[in-house]
């Protein structure tokens, strides 16, 4: 049995007809098309999946699809103004070498910046670290994604955003 | 992008795409008329299969086909190979027990592939999966290492008596034990190296593709080495020829070793979308990642060392038993022999060394290579007990790793256990690493711990590596079925703009950057006029791919190789151009110059001359398009030392990391920022398995007990700090680059550091004996309260 759901993603308006079962991760990367989004594991635990539902941090697969109806939900492809205007917490990524392989960086950067508007800038490495408790990554030993979120957030409260 | 040089810190090209949501990771793939694959899997360790009845499952919404063991049994599939001959004690190869993609008849641990659903949707084939009903007969299985050797264990393979793969030994056994004889001091220590899951973040994928009209296939893969997956799929278990299948690794999210291997779901994918004539994709979940990824370490060890009154180390034998898993993944055999024992000279003068492996089946997921492969596992055996015989003579750790270092000027230093080291400085290395660590005021630290009821402790551990894999024949002497070379290829357009294409596979390491880098350096070409194309059996030559620390070593100077060939022929076509002598011809910041004139042609002109012959030296093929294979003369051996200092809280067993230094000789630096990068996630990796990760078995019915992430200990960001890091800087004098290769050496050294420090912490109370990795709070609380 299918259900028809309906939401805004990056400032779009898009439906679908889903199962009820369908993730809100399915629905973005199965339904629309929108792999930037990840799935890496099956027991919510490692961020991958990370989007902003109504401005808040939400684990996308652990969301139904049809929860998210009428939600106001932002993913990854939805941060850049433009392919080559990175969003500050982005580019703070690329200068401070904080991704590898990539496939956490998704999530990463959507958490990092809830992170960073949650204590309104004025984060800690010690609260970037523990604040982090949800995003897994095996490839930067974490070292640099500190790095990036501590430099992202001066750049976004110096950009207001 | 302008010009860049080796050394700089550039920032990387492949970021782009990844921060915005871009990557194409196999998953994300879109193909047309695209069906799904669900493997059911074993819930048994070790049973057989009377009976399977798929009839329901068939009959289930969507389903397109099942396919069981038997169907590919009876399509004569042929079986995963291992990919390394070791030969035993006796000249005998080892025992190679058939390894089916699915099994028919019998299975071998929990997660061993039994049948394959593919329908039109992955959910559907997941629903249609739990419709099949398998009649087991449950065997008794074996399930730990220790015991698995024991003639009355139950028998993993009828082929392999006693589970036993191979008894192998290295080294000289009659002068090691004479110079036991004559040591003033003998330490001996029993060690385990716990078994690890690689964990890489993007769980394994495929999807494969057949088209009818002519007869190919194409098969997407989560892999380290596509060629190699074509190579070994083609020649030995599917008999597609190679030139009708084309694999591609796309963006592939970190592997460690785990992505290397020949896996059973991509050879039943490739299979099955020939049968069914349609595409299918299959990808893991987590929880199948921990089943059936390939395992890392799983060693137990008792090591003996004899010193003379000095600390100078006489000699060193080992014993260890080597988990193999259930089944010989692609190059399982190789880890713990020569991967292993030809590493446990370190950085130490020590003469005589003997080695004896015994490499033993279990009914557990299969091992094979994980970030250092067995080095880690060497590294961690010579590290633990040179700091044990250093507080058994009451000699300061670095001081006696000191007293035993190779000299600066004993290089090429054959050890003997095979290797020849080719360049190192080790006591500098030691040197800088103290002072990050401010080893001298340990004492004090120690003392200001003891205040707070804390126990603090520093650990130190000098590694040593041997990357660049590696000289082809003598990998071949030593067993293995592959050359390990490299390829390049350098391709120019008419434009000037350039292709670089390497067999080496990024899945994270950042080659787009960093082999681009050394082309803009050599030949002066900007960066963004560079494009680094890898991954892809159609475009690229061929190649070995990426793992043991090669990728630049020998993919590199397989580029530089080919590079030098471009700046050849650009030579001959300057001087036509010029109307000079080729031999007055100089190559300088990519310009082509006539020796002690201001006559000059810009490479990219005579790249466009090139293409655009009509200007052009008679004798000369038209094209600036010049391959180069690349095979080394030798191993590289980075060297470094790593130093932890950890505080323990008695009451609670916890322990914190306070401080980490990594000092590292990895000779020549291309980019600093990725190197960095590289031996941070090593670190952490062996943080890791030092403190946190373990792949627990329940020994009686063989479940994985830590098999997801709520059981699994991942190192989190909290649960480790920031580094500080150090370089010495000994070039590599065989390779064009002198590069040695970064990949592996944090998660070599750092287990041995971060335990060195738990025990010189426990030995306060005496409890430096008492405990093994990982030293989780439970299990140093323990060790501080056994009485
Ligand atoms: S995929 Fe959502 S937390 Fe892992
Ligand atoms: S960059 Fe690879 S998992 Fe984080």
């Amino acid at each position: 049995m299918t259900m028809s759901v309906a939401m805004t993603v990056n400032g779009k308006a898009v439906s679908g007809n889903v199962e009820a079962r369908t993730l809100l991760v399915q629905f973005l990367r199965e339904h629309l098309g929108m792999t930037g989004t990840h799935v890496g594991c099956d027991t919510s635990q490692c961020g991958a999946c990370v989007v902003h539902v109504d401005g808040v941090s939400v684990k996308a697969c652990t969301m139904l699809a049809v929860q998210a109806e009428g939600s106001k939900v932002t993913t990854i492809e939805g941060l850049a103004a433009s392919p080559e205007k990175l969003h500050p917490m982005q580019e703070a990524f690329r200068e401070n070498h904080g991704l590898q392989c990539g496939f956490c960086t998704p999530g990463m950067v959507m958490s990092a910046i809830d992170l960073v508007k949650r204590h309104n800038y004025a984060v800690t490495e010690e609260i970037v670290r523990h604040g982090l408790e949800g995003n897994l990554c095996r490839c930067t030993g974490y070292h640099n994604i500190v790095k990036s979120i501590l430099a992202g957030a001066q750049a976004m409260k110096a950009a207001g955003v | 992008m302008g010009n860049v040089k080796i050394g700089e810190r550039v920032q990387r090209k492949e970021d782009r795409r990844f921060l915005t949501g871009s990557g194409r990771y196999v998953d994300d793939l879109q193909l047309a008329r695209v069906t799904y694959a669900y493997f059911l899997r074993s819930p048994h360790a070790h049973a057989k299969i009377r009976k399977i009845d798929t009839s329901k499952a068939a009959a289930s919404v969507g389903v397109v086909q099942i396919f069981t063991g038997k169907d590919v049994a009876e399509a004569k599939v042929g079986g995963l190979i291992c990919g390394w001959v070791v030969k035993d004690k006796h000249g005998n190869p080892h025992k190679a027990p058939a390894h089916p993609a699915m099994a028919a008849d019998t299975v071998r641990h929990v997660g061993d592939t039994v049948a394959m659903v593919i329908a039109a949707t992955a959910d559907q084939a997941r629903d249609a999966a739990e419709k099949i009903e398998v009649d087991y007969e449950v065997l008794p299985a074996q399930i730990n290492l220790a015991g698995a050797l024991d003639p009355k264990a139950p028998q993993v393979h009828a082929d392999a008596p006693g589970n036993l793969c191979y008894d192998w030994e290295l080294g000289d056994k009659a002068a090691v034990d004479a110079a036991f004889a004559k040591a003033a001091h003998v330490t001996k220590l029993d060690l385990v190296n716990n078994r690890l899951v690689p964990n890489a973040m993007e769980p394994r994928a495929a999807a494969a593709e057949y088209d009818r009209g002519t007869g190919n296939y194409t098969l997407y893969t989560t892999s380290q080495n596509p060629h190699v997956a074509r190579l070994v799929l083609s020649a030995f278990v599917l008999g597609i020829p190679e030139h009708k299948l084309r694999v591609i690794a796309p963006d592939v999210g970190g592997g460690f070793g785990s992505k290397i291997f020949i896996y059973p779901e991509e050879t039943m994918l490739t299979w099955a979308a020939g049968k069914i004539g349609r595409s299918i994709k299959w990808t893991a979940e987590r929880s199948e990642s921990f089943m059936t990824d390939a395992h890392g370490r799983d060693h137990v060890t008792h090591a003996e060392l004899a010193l003379d009154a000095k600390g100078k180390i006489l000699a060193f034998k080992v014993d260890t038993i080597a988990n193999l898993g259930a089944y010989l993944s692609t190059f399982a055999t190789a880890v713990p022999t020569y991967l292993y024992a030809t590493l446990l000279a370190g950085q130490y003068t020590t003469p005589v060394i003997y080695c004896n492996v015994r490499a033993a089946f279990t009914h557990t997921t299969p091992v094979d290579a994980y970030r250092g492969a067995g080095r880690p596992e060497a590294t961690y055996v010579v590290e633990s007990i040179v700091s044990k015989a250093a507080r058994e003579m009451k000699i300061d750790s670095a001081e006696l790793r000191r007293r035993n270092y190779i000299a600066k000027d004993a290089f090429p230093y054959q050890t003997p256990v095979a290797l020849t080291y080719d360049s190192g400085n080790y006591a500098p290395i030691l040197d800088q690493a103290m002072k990050l660590a401010d080893y001298a005021g340990i004492d004090a630290r120690k003392a200001a711990a003891k205040a707070k009821g804390k126990l603090r402790g520093i650990g130190v551990c000098s590694y040593i590596e041997a990357c660049g894999i590696a000289p082809s024949a003598v990998v071949g002497s030593l067993g293995a079925g592959v050359g390990l070379w490299e390829s390049a290829q350098l391709k120019f357009n008419p434009t000037g703009n350039l292709q670089i294409l390497t067999g080496s596979h990024s899945h994270g390491q950042g080659h787009e950057t960093t082999f681009a880098q050394i082309v803009s350096d050599k030949l002066g070409i900007p960066l963004d006029q560079i494009e680094v194309v890898h991954g892809d059996t159609d475009k690229v030559p061929f190649g070995m791919g990426t793992y043991g620390s090669r990728s630049l070593p020998v993919g590199g100077s397989a580029i530089m190789k080919a590079a030098d060939k471009i700046i050849a022929k650009g030579k001959k076509v300057a001087a036509h151009l010029m109307e000079a002598a080729e031999a007055d011809i100089v190559f300088e910041n990519g310009t082509f110059k006539v020796t002690g004139t201001d006559k000059a042609v810009p490479l990219g002109q005579a790249v466009f001359a090139a293409y655009v012959p009509h200007n052009y030296p008679a004798d000369l093929e038209p094209g600036m398009d010049e391959n180069a294979f690349y095979d080394p003369s030798n191993f590289t051996y980075p060297s470094g030392t790593q130093i932890c200092e950890v505080e323990v809280d008695p009451d609670t067993g916890v322990v914190d990391i306070v401080n980490f230094v990594a000092v590292d000789d990895f000779g020549n630096i291309v980019n600093p920022m990725v190197v960095e990068g590289q031996v941070h996630g090593g670190i952490v990796q062996g943080v890791g398995q030092a403190l946190l990760e373990n792949a627990a078995y329940d020994e009686k019915t063989g479940q994985l007990i830590s098999g997801s992430y709520m059981d699994y200990t991942m190192p989190r960001a909290d649960d480790v700090p920031s580094f500080k890091l150090g370089y010495e800087v000994t070039p590599c004098p065989h390779n064009p680059l002198g590069v040695k290769g970064c990949g592996e050496a944090g998660a070599i050294a750092a287990p041995a550091a971060v335990m060195n420090a738990v025990r010189d912490a426990l030995a306060a109370v005496g409890a430096q004996d008492r405990i093994e990795m990982p030293a989780t709070p439970q299990r140093v609380w323990a060790a501080i309260n056994a009485h």
